[in-house]
């Protein structure tokens, strides 16, 4: 037998197919997102706010969801009822999506033949697998909501290190928690000097229109 | 399942290996694992022994896990200390505004094959 070195990232395999599919998705034209944040931060609320939003500037706009969740569908049921296409992908135990996942579901949502154009993948609620495997998204986004604390980027350094942007929803909460918005941004700053940040509330919309136009920024200039 | 998660691109990366370098059975693998990565080894090592048997390659690849030691510096006084030992306040300065340097890893740093 003979040592043949390596010192590969585990994970380079993922990092390799994601690349594939993030190239394929952007000659079809489709822009993915990857929605990241701890269980219950407001992810499906922020994607319904959002999508609501967008169709009023541009009604003709085609926006999809990708729900991944260990179990249940009640978050794309909640996505169907505004009227934008949904599917409900069951990550059959796994506390993340990867690459290949990411692929089968676009394919059972039929994304390859070019429609929609936009579409949300709201990943399992945690904030440390998902940030440790590529989807293949070309941005990453994160929620961090005012009741799970400014110390959050302390804790779990790598997500809002990879993540574009930090949105800090439930700003309308702010009365009730000693969150320090200035914290949390500096804490995220430090590990991400590129990370945009966005205060927002899903239930008022104060900060929703900054969020918005910076995504369909990004989403043009794929 | 972060560890199930993890092995299925382990056995993909080196069936891939086995592929470009026209190897038939690799016998060990060695793993750089760090302190803090969340991986559980137990729990690792079960899950590649039940996973490895449906990969003809891998049939008796034996799973060798190094540990990476988790290191923190601090922004404020710019020292490194042990992560495990004294978590997130620096016990230098006590100034909370620290970050990991090393010890997140899962690295596959090499194989024996033949
Ligand atoms: N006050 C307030 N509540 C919010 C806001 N955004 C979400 N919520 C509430 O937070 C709870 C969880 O929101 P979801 O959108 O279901 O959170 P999620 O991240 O999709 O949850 P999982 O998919 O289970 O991980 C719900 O009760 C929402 O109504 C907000 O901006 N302000
Ligand atoms: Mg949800
Ligand atoms: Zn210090």
């Amino acid at each position: 037998m003979k040592v043949i070195e390596l010192n590969k990232n585990a994970l380079s395999s993922n990092d390799a197919d994601a690349e594939i599919l993030r190239g394929e998705l952007k000659e079809k034209g489709i822009f993915l997102i990857n929605l990241m944040s701890a269980a219950g931060s407001g992810k499906t609320t922020l994607i319904s706010r959002t999508i609501t939003d967008l169709r009023e500037r541009e009604p003709g706009l085609e926006i999809g969801v990708m729900e991944a969740d260990i179990a249940s569908d009640v978050d794309a049921a909640a996505i169907e009822a505004l009227g934008a296409k949904s599917i409900q992908v069951h990550t059959g135990g796994c506390c993340h999506m990867d690459a290949v996942m990411t692929r089968e579901s676009l394919e059972a949502f039929g994304a390859f033949e070019g429609s929609p154009r936009i579409i949300f993948l709201e990943n399992v609620g945690n904030l440390i697998c998902p940030a440790e495997f590529d989807t293949g998204a070309h941005l990453k986004v994160m929620i961090l909501s005012l009741p799970e604390g400014d110390d959050k980027p302390l804790k779990y350094p790598l997500m809002f290190a990879e993540s574009d942007a930090l949105i800090i929803t439930k700003m309308d909460a702010a009365p009730y928690f000693d969150f320090d918005i200035d914290a949390a941004c500096r804490r995220a700053k430090a590990l991400n000097p590129d990370i945009a940040v966005f205060p927002v509330s899903a239930k008022t919309r104060d900060g929703m229109q900054e969020w918005e136009a910076w995504l369909l920024e990004k989403a043009e200039a794929l | 399942m972060h560890e199930m998660g993890i092995i299925i691109h382990l056995a993909k990366t080196l069936e891939d290996t086995a592929r470009e370098e026209g190897l038939v059975r690799i016998g060990s693998v060695t793993l750089r694992v760090g302190e803090v990565s969340g991986i559980v080894t137990d729990y690792f090592e079960d899950c590649w022994n039940y996973f490895k048997k449906r990969h003809p390659v891998l049939q008796d690849c034996r799973l060798i896990i190094e540990t990476i030691p988790a290191v923190t510096r601090c922004s404020s006084c710019g020292q490194d200390y042990e992560t495990v030992k004294y978590g997130r306040e620096c016990p230098y300065c006590h100034s909370g505004e620290t970050w990991l340097v090393q010890g997140n890893e899962c690295v596959i740093k090499q194989i024996e094959a033949e």
